[in-house]
């Protein structure tokens, strides 16, 4: 069912997470996410996809108590990102993140976007002005803003921030990209927008998005898994997942009797 | 309508009240309108008397400051390096007083400024929730030890530290009396920025841990600007106490009036002007007694300008998340 040439770039094996409060909000999940393709999460609210989506950059390790089992493997290395000695800090600067709610810096639209460059400690001004160039090309914002650059980054509309976001989020070269539900703060044209966007950047790395949206998801992803209660119910190729699941509850979701 | 009317009678069968005249049900309560307005009265009232005793003050000020100034010329009060409004050959010049006021609290805001930052960066991004618990309520009680009792504490011994290290310096001098003005002030300026900066959305954090961001770095470029209002509130609130601090200068920092912006020497500040003179027993509408009313309007001014001065910061960088 799913082509077996497509290099995997990161996979989840038997993952459970366990919230401070010892609820368990992710069970044995095992689920590859392809090199160069769009993998997304749907599944009702409280089912674990925006959780199971922010293991892949130990978004968790913020707060305290939260603790993962399992393994989450990064290709081409190997190594299971969830490791004790696996610097979680490392793990952000392969791993970027997109939110739910644009959340720009109180900083210019420039420095927003050289934010990851300069906490890295670059300070080389050709090379920052060149990157933030190149990330807001890649993020079809460039042509807006290129202007004023120096504006505050609050000046700009709720779509333009979210590209802005994830302009930030392309100028560190990562290999994978998470979205986490980004276009539920946005208007049917940003929506469109930042779908368009993430097609592009397929091509150039790999993507995990959770959504709310169905048809967001049979529209823009190559994959998709279905989730409930902490369960993979479903995971396989989104035309078969939408066309004929394999599994009743997710038949039952997509439908629409549930959820 | 009236058809209607009948429709909703006869379905509900137990009401047949008309609805052309007011149901008593529904008709205006006197007694409790009466009673809404008189709270509001009074509330009102006790608004009211913040601004009454505002204005009641600057008029006061105002008032004695019209006599004060029939005597001396404006020009002299700005210009005369000598403040000795007691003395045979009296000098009216204020600046001595304004330069150990703006001294002291230079020297306290060097201190509180930086400490307090610092303070509330860790208490707000680094400490754990029970070091929080811990550390906060032991800073908020040095707001509650009395003034007095700081300005012993540096007369007797922060004083005699310092001249180890430097032992020209005098008994009363200002430097001391800055040091633990500045001590005095660290829990407003680290309670209040704190404040600002835990209301930053935790969002915002993660999005900068996101990017790869250590706990530092969130802390110190997307935390602390985006609470910069807060924090500028913070400041102003603190160089408006140092500035209007009376107790710990008028015992530390000595009570002559000497123009110099010197830490290591002794000099009177405003305040500590007003607190001497008025200890003292000086007639009614002599001109001593109106000195105070001319040196309590240079001190309103003063915080004025200050209050004003953050208004117009915390305007320009308000907060936008």
């Amino acid at each position: 069912m799913i082509n077996a040439t497509t290099p995997i770039k990161a996979e989840s094996k038997d993952l459970n997470f366990f919230y401070s409060n010892g609820t368990q909000a992710l069970k044995g999940i095992n689920m590859p996410l392809y090199e160069n393709k769009i993998t997304a999460l749907i599944g009702p609210s409280g089912c674990g996809k925006s959780t199971f989506l922010r293991c892949f950059n130990r978004m968790h390790d913020l707060y305290p108590g939260n603790r993962y089992e399992g393994q989450i493997i990064m290709h081409p290395d190997n190594t299971n990102i969830l490791e004790k000695g696996v610097d979680p800090i490392e793990v952000r600067m392969r791993i970027s993140m997109v939110f739910q709610k644009p959340n720009p810096f109180p900083k210019s639209i420039y420095e927003n976007v050289a934010y990851g460059l300069r906490v890295r400690g670059e300070s080389n001004k050709r090379l920052l002005d060149d990157k933030v160039e190149e990330a807001l090309k890649g993020a079809a914002l460039w042509n807006e803003v290129k202007d004023r650059l120096q504006d505050l980054a609050f000046n700009l509309s709720g779509g333009q921030q979210q590209r802005l976001c994830i302009a930030r989020a392309l100028a560190t070269d990562p290999e994978i990209m998470l979205f986490d539900e980004p276009t539920s703060a946005l208007d049917p044209i940003a929506t469109a927008n930042i779908e368009e966007l993430m097609s592009e950047l397929r091509n150039k790395l790999t993507i995990l998005v959770v959504t709310h949206n169905m048809q967001q998801a049979a529209r823009i992803s190559d994959y998709t898994a279905y989730m409930y209660l902490g369960d993979l119910i479903e995971y396989g190729d989104t035309d078969m997942i939408f066309t004929r699941p394999t599994r009743k509850e997710t038949e039952d979701y997509i439908t629409g009797k549930f959820g | 309508m009236m058809s209607a009317t009948n429709k909703v009678s006869k379905n509900s069968s137990s009401t047949t009240a008309s609805l052309t005249t007011v149901s008593p049900r529904l008709a205006k309560n006197v007694q409790r309108h009466f009673k809404e307005r008189v709270i509001e009265f009074i509330l009102m009232l006790a608004a009211l008397s913040a601004v009454f005793t505002t204005f009641a003050i600057v008029a006061i000020l105002l008032y004695e400051s019209l006599g004060f100034f029939k005597t001396v010329s404006i020009v002299e009060f700005f210009t005369s390096k000598e403040w000795t409004p007691l003395f045979e050959d009296a000098h009216y010049g204020i600046m001595p007083l304004v330069a150990g006021t703006l001294t002291t609290s230079a020297v306290a805001l060097a201190v509180a400024i930086p400490v307090g930052t610092i303070a509330a960066i860790y208490l707000s991004e680094f400490a754990s929730h029970r070091a929080r618990e811990i550390v906060k309520p032991i800073l908020e009680l040095l707001v509650g030890v009395p003034t007095i009792v700081f300005g012993y504490f540096a007369l007797l011994f922060v004083t005699p530290i310092l001249q180890k290290i430097y032992p020209e310096l005098p008994g009363f001098n200002m430097l001391s009396a800055g040091i633990v003005m500045g001590i005095m002030i660290i829990p407003y300026i680290a309670s209040i920025a704190e404040d600002a900066m835990r209301a930053v959305p935790m969002s915002m954090r993660e999005g900068s841990y996101a990017m790869g961001a250590t706990r530092f770095q969130t802390a110190i470029r997307v935390v602390t600007p985006a609470a910069v209002s807060g924090i500028v509130a913070a400041y102003i609130l603190g160089i408006s106490r140092a500035v209007g601090e009376t107790m710990v200068v008028a015992v530390a920092a000595g009570q002559q009036p000497t123009f110099t912006f010197d830490p290591t020497e002794g000099a009177a500040t405003i305040t500590a002007y007003i607190v001497q003179v008025a200890m003292g027993d000086l007639p009614h509408a002599s001109i001593g007694y109106q000195s105070i009313f001319a040196a309590g309007l240079v001190l309103f001014a003063m915080t004025l300008c200050f209050n004003i001065l953050g208004h117009i910061v915390r305007k320009k960088y308000r907060e936008q998340y």
